[in-house]
């Protein structure tokens, strides 16, 4: 007989019985799965950020089936609108969360914080965070590495070259809170968008003293207690010289803004006051450069 | 055959500029920073306040946890102030700043004349009490503080005493010069420690780079009891303790234990000369020898310096600052730890100051990892750094730990050979770093 003919043979033979064992290993062995695993998978973004605390997207779906409930669990990426789908899938009711953001809390750039000495080990902020308290001499401040950039998979972070601070891309941000874990000097916060997407934080993380913060930046909070005073909401506390801002009470009046010392308070997509910004009327929030 | 550890290890230029060099006494600034932080384990807390008079040798600072040591007054002054200032590890930290005021006024009970005195009277309490009150660290770089070191675990046995004088760091010669210019405080010291381990035979471990001190050494040695100094070949990381236990006693320390774990005790030459200090003179721990380099020092000389000085001070003494200085190191250019500026004072810990210029300090472009197998070579405990730098690029923490990331001691002969110039040490270093958190956190 010709080769060909009893290769042909042989092979089709094998792939008959491989064929009937698979079928019946599958019979046997056959997991029951919930469909609903599935059908949630389908729901979320899939982009298995790990930003609920979970592996990937699959994880989080078997964590809703297996809980039956959605208590501490919530999708930052698919936001109230994946969740509340998810909720009727499964009869439950979801907890409606405002949406957020994430903010740098520092304006160290180089003209702010200048750069006392050079670095030249690994590009990596977890490893200089051991080393040194930062080019500029601010041992809370950002080390410009990027860690926090290569953390996100949504592209919404990326370095400024002429700052050297990472800037959020907001309409990318979906808070899921990776960079917020990668900074190994927590600067970066999840915060509420609120209206409008304005917002009012304290864009410094120096716990030194005054005198030894302003030593190494400009823009650095001194714990003066001026925006504490000034608040009529409560809203501001201050703890190892360095100002708070809870989002929760803040009602965006603006107030404090004006008093800090330091312009280290940072209102984002305001418009400008009109009798106070009107030489600098093209600016539509406090440009860190310009400070 | 010179005596050696036989794994791994690499032979950078020795570059002993300042080994013809003898100690000279650094004059004191008018202004010394002491840290509270200058022992392994907690900060020592200070005793004296603002405006308080110190006398020279008195105890400013205690060290109240297990892990912690004294600290004491370098020199006679006023109590300026407490506060955090920028010191070698790159952040601030707390310390005493002294107004020197004139000559020394001693505490009393030091003596400070040269005399030796040969006889031990003290009783092994009491030799380990006075270590202690002394404020005595390692002065090899780790600074342990060594009565902790001296104080063996119940159920173990310490059967030898090595002494390390093998100083494998290029350009260091602190210990070199110890060692020709105080042999006899160095030989007295090991037997005090000694007495106090209640052990019978120790090595003086000399690399063959220092034969005159080891000439030196072996004749002054025949005096004292069980003390043999043992000539190594000259070979890096030999002064690490795993590798120094090996060399001169051929046993292998386990992994992740203590050399006490096979009856050694490993204490530096400087530290065995402060322990002779404390307890023949009860001379606390205010001064070492530091050596100051680098290819561009006008005059590189080894000091021998009050703890708390200015960086910069001694820097003036040796030459000044040579203008196109890149980088200042604390400790040898393997191991030692680049500082931020020269306001940082001396403390216990450094052995060495390196000024190096640019071309000697920049770093350059890594290429790709070749997989040539180079760095698995020279590694002196029998680890992959190649591999190591994959996982910790990748996150794999638990393969890191599985390859025993954590045995690695920082000696830095893998990116010392690399031939791509990849950053190895710095990727294990952060991996050991994130492995131990991760141990840490699954202990409690």
């Amino acid at each position: 007989m010709e080769p060909v003919i009893i290769a042909f043979v042989v092979l089709s033979l094998m792939a008959a019985i491989f064929a009937v064992i698979i079928y019946f290993v599958d019979k046997q062995f056959h997991v029951e799965e919930d469909p609903r695993i599935d059908l949630i998978a389908e729901k979320l973004p899939g982009a298995n950020c790990g930003g609920c605390g979970y592996a990937g997207c699959r994880n989080f779906a078997e964590a809703i089936v297996k809980n039956n409930s959605l208590d501490g669990l919530f999708c930052a990426p698919g936001g109230n609108k994946v969740m509340s789908e998810i909720a009727e899938l499964m009869n439950l009711t979801a907890e409606e969360k405002k949406p957020q953001v994430a903010v740098i809390r520092c304006q160290g750039s180089f003209e702010n914080c200048p750069p006392k000495h050079d670095y030249n080990g690994i590009k990596n902020c977890g490893f200089a965070n051991f080393l040194f308290a930062g080019k500029g001499g601010c041992a809370y401040g950002c080390l410009g590495l990027g860690d926090c950039v290569e953390a996100c998979k949504f592209d919404a972070l990326y370095m400024d070259p002429i700052t050297g601070l990472p800037v959020v891309i907001e309409d990318n941000c979906t808070a899921c809170g990776n960079c917020v874990k990668a900074c190994p000097r927590n600067i970066i916060e999840l915060r509420n968008k609120g209206p409008k997407n304005r917002r009012i934080y304290v864009a410094c993380m120096n716990k030194e003293k005054g005198v030894y913060a302003k030593a190494n930046c400009l823009v650095a909070c001194i714990g003066c207690n001026a925006c504490a005073k000034e608040c009529k909401f409560d809203a501001i506390k201050i703890e190892n010289f360095l100002a708070y801002i809870d989002y929760k009470k803040c009602t965006l009046c603006r107030k404090c803004v004006a008093v800090c010392p330091t312009n280290c308070i940072l209102e984002v997509n305001f418009l400008p006051k009109k009798q106070e910004n009107a030489n600098i009327a093209n600016d539509s929030s406090k440009n860190i450069v310009n400070n | 055959m010179l005596k050696t550890f036989p794994k791994g290890g690499v032979h950078p230029d020795d570059c002993k500029l300042t080994a013809k060099s003898p100690i000279f006494v650094a004059t004191l600034p008018d202004k010394v920073y002491i840290m509270l932080n200058q022992s392994a384990g907690a900060p020592a807390v200070p005793i004296v306040k603002k405006g308080d008079k110190v006398k020279t040798g008195q105890l400013i600072a205690k060290g109240e946890a297990f892990i912690s040591s004294n600290v004491h007054s370098p020199v006679t002054g006023t109590i300026d102030k407490i506060d955090p200032i920028l010191d070698a590890t790159g952040y601030k930290h707390q310390a005493i700043i002294i107004n020197v005021e004139g000559e020394d006024t001693w505490e009393e009970g030091i003596d400070i004349t040269n005399n030796l005195i040969k006889e031990i009277k003290a009783t092994p309490q009491e030799i380990i009490e006075k270590i202690k009150n002394a404020g005595i660290v390692g002065l090899g770089g780790a600074a342990f503080p060594t009565h902790v070191k001296l104080t063996i675990p119940q159920g173990k046995v310490a059967e030898y005493l090595l002494i390390n004088g093998a100083e494998c760091e290029p350009y260091l010669t602190c210990d070199h010069r110890l060692m020709l210019e105080k042999p006899e405080e160095i030989l007295v010291g090991t037997s005090i420690i000694m007495k106090a381990l209640g052990v019978h035979r120790a090595f003086i471990g000399i690399e063959n780079n220092k034969l005159d001190a080891i000439e030196l050494l072996t004749k002054l040695a025949k005096d004292y009891n069980g003390i043999e100094v043992v000539t190594l070949k000259k070979k890096y990381p030999q002064g690490a303790e795993k590798q120094l236990i090996k060399a001169i006693t051929g046993r292998e320390v386990p992994s992740g234990k203590l050399p006490i774990e096979v009856g050694c005790v490993v204490q530096n030459v400087g530290t065995a000369k402060a322990i002779y200090d404390a307890v023949q003179k009860n001379m606390p721990l205010i001064e070492r020898v530091v050596t100051v380099t680098g290819p561009n020092v006008s005059k590189p000389s080894n000091f021998l310096s009050r703890i708390g000085i200015p960086l910069k001070h001694l820097i003036e003494l040796a030459g000044g600052l040579p203008e196109d200085t890149a980088k200042l190191i604390s400790g040898g250019p393997m191991m030692g730890k680049t500082l931020s500026n020269t306001d940082i004072p001396l403390t216990k810990a450094m052995g060495g100051i390196l000024l190096f210029p640019y071309n000697f300090s920049k770093r350059l472009d890594p290429y790709p990892c070749i997989r040539c197998g180079r760095c698995v070579h020279a590694c002196p405990m029998g680890l992959e750094p190649f591999y190591l730098e994959k996982l910790v690029i990748k996150e794999r923490w638990e393969d890191a730990e599985k390859h025993w990331i954590i045995d690695c001691m920082e000696c830095g002969s893998c990116q010392y050979i690399c031939p791509a110039k990849r950053p190895l040490l710095d990727y294990i270093r952060l991996g050991k770093n994130k492995v131990s958190a991760i141990i840490r956190s699954r202990k409690n």
